[in-house]
Order: structure tokens, then sequence, then C-alpha cells
């Protein structure tokens, strides 16, 4: 078990930049997920770390020791695939024992180790098995095995989830959650799967570009958002970005122009830097839990407001409602309870929680505070 | 049922239609093999009197014994043995370095790649197309310089590095669809280059190992060229000695025995391909479609 500090890390092919300058403490015993849209290098800054590739610039400290050029096998870590990368030719027992045998480790020992860690997963009854004759779920938990037997400073996973059916990943993600509580090791987990993030984390670096957007608490990064791209990117459904021009009549107001309908006119909750934006545009972000209807909405904040909404189409999804409310030319979508009463095509009041709508400056897309 | 009831008569007489032509294809093919091997086992009085197709009067297999054991080639009445073990003692080795320094290559260009490896592919790549005729002298010349001429290891020698160029196309092509997170996983569990070729790479690697065996093995075994060239008095190739044997200039054309060493000299070959044809085309697939 060990701290992860990644210093100011780059990483180039040749004149293409993948990392521009990462910065990540994590500390002993943590989550780190690393998250974001395919291509922003996050599956990249997870080798780095391995030592699977070089790193271009900057430093990688496990524990206070730098690994920057140590070989994978040296850095006290073991990783997780997203194909499980299980060797073909050998039963689970030997796969998961390979790494001791290359280290000449005597039979015994091997032996204890693979049934502590068969105990652990529950797969004793594979270990004689060859990996074709896995399903799915159990070659993701023999990859996790031959993870576990190392016994390492840092796990590594790269997309464990993403070749499970639905059902399957959240039994296993539930399992890798359970399995961090009880060793505590120090895990570094890549996804796309904003809910995987955060779901497990506890901590959350978001990739963009090569580009580290945010880093912070699953909490910081829901609630808090630095800029659009963090807003919209985690959450599901994401975070309704409408288009508002601040005024100033008897206090700060937000009005967003309603088209054909009426507008929604919003008195603007407590924000400094709002006040530079009067007679400007801006976005305001507010995530589909904070516009709800009247009935269902959080009555711990007197930030509550009710607006007129013209519903477009309504989604029952059992647990909840989904509406999709037209504002203009932009559509938000409402998260109600599942048994409210709304009909499509309708002018129904929706509350907007203002206590938790964020604003970003449209042009540079940062977070206004 | 109806279905195939109704479609069942024009399907028949299609199926009558291709079986004829594939029957006949086959009788094409065969004959070369049954003329040879017919007349192989005829006394020589039978081939001359007799027809080139008929079955034998007198079935005898003298001509084989003689081919094997007792035919005049060049100046001692050796028969095809020595040139046979000789063409063994040449194609065995220089087949079996050829094949591991061609998956080694494709190993190394796939899985551990550096600048310009593309470049070093197509070179070997190119090496393929060298017409064997361009490569005599300049090899005549390294044989020489090196004191192998006209030796066992310097055949071996030449036909190892003529089939790099094929056996590293083969291996890359086949390693190129092997999962790059496999050789990942096994460098943290710390097994160095060789331990990964060993351990993980060559366990997965059976068809394009038998695609690769055959390829070569035909090739080396049946190659004349080189071994008129560059082989002496006592490396000469079967190849060779079946045309020194055939072209024999003195004495009686004994046919019965010539067919029955030119069979003998394809023996190997038709072996190797009945015993793992079929690895061969399913390899070769393999290596197509995911390359």
């Amino acid at each position: 078990m060990a701290s992860l500090t990644i210093d100011n890390l780059h990483k180039s092919y040749g004149a293409t930049k993948v990392l521009k300058g990462i910065n990540i403490e994590i500390e002993d015993g943590g989550f780190l997920v690393l998250v974001g849209p395919s291509g922003c290098g996050k599956s990249t800054l997870l080798n780095t770390i391995a030592g699977l590739e070089e790193i271009t610039e900057g430093d990688i400290r496990i524990g206070g020791t730098s690994v920057a050029g140590l070989h994978p096998s040296k850095r006290d870590i073991a990783m997780v695939f997203q194909s499980y990368a299980l060797y073909p030719n050998m039963t689970v027992a030997q796969n998961i024992s390979f790494g001791m045998e290359i280290r000449k480790i005597d039979k015994p020992t091997r032996e204890a180790a693979i049934k502590r860690v068969a105990d652990v997963l529950q797969i004793e009854e594979l270990l004689k098995r060859k990996p074709s004759q896995l399903s799915g779920g159990q070659r993701q938990r023999v990859a996790m095995g031959r993870a576990l037997v190392r016994d390492p400073q840092v796990f590594l996973f790269d997309e464990p989830l993403s070749n499970l059916d639905a059902k399957l990943r959240v039994d296993m993600r539930t399992e890798i959650k359970r399995l961090h509580q009880r060793m505590g090791t120090t895990i570094v987990y890549v996804t796309h799967d904003q809910i995987e993030a955060l779901t497990l984390a506890t901590k959350i670096a978001v990739l963009k570009a090569g580009e580290l957007q945010q880093f912070g608490t699953p909490d910081e990064i829901y609630n808090d958002p630095i800029n659009m791209f963090v807003a919209e990117f985690m959450g599901s459904p994401s975070m309704n970005l409408l288009d508002c021009d601040v005024t100033n009549e008897d206090g700060l107001m937000l009005r967003l122009a309603g088209g054909q309908y009426p507008d929604v006119v919003l008195p603007a909750p407590d924000c400094d830097g709002l006040a530079r934006y009067v007679g400007q545009t801006v976005k305001l972000g507010v995530r589909p839990e904070a516009l709800t209807d009247p009935e269902g909405a959080n009555r711990s904040t007197d930030r509550i407001v009710e607006a007129m909404c013209y519903i477009d189409v309504v989604e029952p999804a059992g647990s909840d409602t989904f509406a999709v409310a037209k504002i203009g030319a932009f559509e938000a979508i409402a998260r109600l309870r599942a048994d409210a009463q709304i009909t499509p095509g309708e002018l129904t009041p929706l509350a907007f929680n203002m206590s938790k709508a964020v604003f970003f400056d449209p042009a540079t897309q940062q977070r206004i505070r | 049922m109806s279905h195939s009831e109704n479609a069942a008569p024009s399907n028949k007489l299609v199926r009558a239609l291709i079986y004829t032509v594939l029957i006949f294809f086959v009788i094409y093919y065969l004959l070369p093999l049954y003329v040879m091997l017919v007349n192989s086992v005829k006394t020589l009085e039978d081939i001359r009197t007799g027809n080139l197709m008929a079955l034998p009067k007198l079935l005898t297999f003298q001509p084989w014994r003689d081919a094997w054991s007792n035919a005049q080639i060049g100046v001692e009445a050796t028969g095809l043995k020595p040139y046979f073990a000789n063409s063994l003692m040449i194609v065995v080795p220089a087949v079996a370095l050829s094949t591991i320094t061609g998956a080694l290559n494709g190993y190394v260009l796939t899985k551990y790649r550096f600048p310009g490896a593309d470049i070093v592919f197509g070179m070997l790549l190119l090496s393929c197309f060298i017409p064997f005729q361009i490569v005599l002298i300049p090899a005549a010349r390294i044989l020489g310089l090196i004191g192998w001429s006209g030796t066992i290891q310097g055949l071996i020698l030449i036909h190892f590095v003529y089939g790099i160029g094929f056996s590293t196309l083969f291996f890359r092509n086949y390693y190129a669809a092997f999962p790059t997170e496999l050789i990942r996983a096994a460098q943290i569990d710390g097994a160095s280059f060789f331990q990964i070729f060993r351990r993980i790479l060559l366990p997965s690697s059976g068809p394009i190992i038998v695609v690769t065996v055959i390829w070569q093995f035909t090739n080396q075994w049946n190659d004349f060229l080189f071994g008129a060239s560059f082989s002496g008095y006592t490396s000469t190739p079967i190849t060779v000695a079946l045309n020194n044997l055939v072209n024999s200039s003195t004495g009686v054309k004994e046919y019965n025995v010539h067919f029955a060493g030119a069979v003998l000299a394809a023996l190997p070959t038709l072996i190797v391909y009945i015993v793992s044809g079929r690895y061969f085309v399913r390899g070769l697939m393999a290596g197509a479609v995911k390359g």
C-alpha cells in the first residue's frame, strides 16, 4: 500500500502530445478514477504508471519513490486489463501463479497463494480450467485474482468492466468496491463510464485531450464542476446547460427566452461573479434532479423557484419519470417523481432548485463563481 | 419438408454437374502419379513392349530396391539412399532454423516495435521476391570465403537465409493479430523477452508453425538450383541425384528405376502434405484474414 504522485507528467509520440502536464496525488488506500471520453489519454496515463509506456517529462512516485524508468515488474504494481489478457494456453491456476513462477517462488508457497486468492474471489472450482472455458464474468474474476496474488502497492484497472453485460457490470462494480474496502490497497482505475467513476472513486480525475480538467472528490466533481466539459460529462442524464440573460431588475434576475412560450424568469442565487455579466448571456447549469415537479422538490432549501415550462416528451423510467421541457431553443431534462402527474404538450409548473444551479461563461466555458 | 422436395431435382442436376467437373480434375491431377506408380512396379521389358497406362503384367518391386540402393549415380552404384540422407541433413536444420528465426522476427516486428520496423519488414519481404539466379554468384563467393563450399552446412546456410523472408512474413502476420495486452500482462508478471516468447507466444503459434514448416520443407526439399550450384561430392541433395540418375548417358535407360526414384524423391513432401494439409489451409487462412 502506498500513495501515488504524478508530477507534471508529459507524454508525446513524436510531435503528438498525448499528455500535457498532469498533476495528480492520491493518498495511501485511495481509489483514483481516471475518466474521460475516448482518446483523452487516460489509458496512456495508466500505462505510464504501469511502466508499459515511457514518459517524456515529469515524474511518477509510488510511496514517495520515483518509478520513472523502472521495468513494470519492478514497480510493485498489478494490472487488470480490459480484455483480461489471460494466457490462453494456461489453466486458471497457472495464470494466477505465472508471475510467482517467473520470480522462482517455491511450489508450496505458490499453491497457498493460489488457494488464498481463489478463496477471496470464489473461483476454487475454476482453477483447473482454461480461459476459453470461462464466461466473461469468470474471466474477469481470474484477471483480478492474477492481480490480487501479487499483493502490490498499487492496483491498476484498465476499463475492466467494459466487456461485461449491463447486469454483470453492476455486480462486479460492487465487488470491486467491496474488495477495495477490505484490502485498502491504492487503486487507479480507468473508465469512460461516469457512473463507475462516481460510485467507485475517492478521487476522480477528469481528462480531456491530454489535459487534466478537474481533480477532486466525486462530490466536488458532480456538484462543483470547474467547466462546462466536466459539468456535461459527469452525471446521467447529463446536466442541462441553458442560455440565460442576466438582468438587474430589483436584484439579479435570470431570463430564459421561451420563444413561443412564456419566458422563464428566475432570481439569481448567491453568486458574486454573476454581477459582472449583467446585460450578457451566460450558461445556466441545472442537473435533472434539480429540475422537478413542485411536490417532489427538495423543501430543505428556500431556493426553490417555480416556473411554467412546456413539456415536450414524458419518459417514465420506473423509479423516476423524465420529462423533456422545451425552453426556447433548448431542451431541458427534468427528473420527476415516478407518480408525478404530467402530460406532454402542456404548460406545467416545474421547480428549479437554484441552490444547485451553476453558471458558466459561454466564451471560455469556465465556471462563474 | 415440401420446400426441399421442390428444390431437390434442380439441386441434384447441379450437384451432378459439379461432381463431374470435380472428378474430371481429380483424374487429370492424379494421372501423372498413376503413371509413375504403375510404371515403377513393371519390368523394363513390360514398359518397352506395353502401354504407359497399362497395369503391370508382372508386379515387381525390384526397381524400387534398385533406385534406393543399387542404381548407378555418378561414378558409384549407391542408389538414392545417401543423397536422401544428404537432403534430410540439409533440410531439417535449415527448416528448423528459418522457422525459429521467422518466429523471433515476427515477435519483435509486432510486439517490440522499434523505429524503422516497417522498413526492416519491407526489406525482409523483398527477399521473398528475389529470383534465385541473382544470388548464385554472391552466395558462392560468400560460401567460398567462409570455407563452406560444397558442404552440407553451406547448403543449410543458403536455405536458412533464403527461408527467413517467408517465415518472417508468416509469423509477423500471425502475431499482428495476437493481443498485445497478453505481452504486457506477462511483462508486469516479470517475464523476460525470451520467457514471453517461449511461454506465451509459442504455445499459441501451432497453426502458423505448421504452415511455415510445410512451406519451408517443400521448397527446400524440392530445390534443385542451389543443390546443383553449391553441393559437392558428399553433399549432393536428392533432387540433383535424381537428375543425375535420369540423365545418365551410359547404358540402358531403366525407366522403371527412374519412376521409382522420382516417387522416392517426392515421398517426404507428399507425406508432410497428407499429414498436416488441413493445418496448412487453416493456418494460411488465419494469417491471411487476421493479418
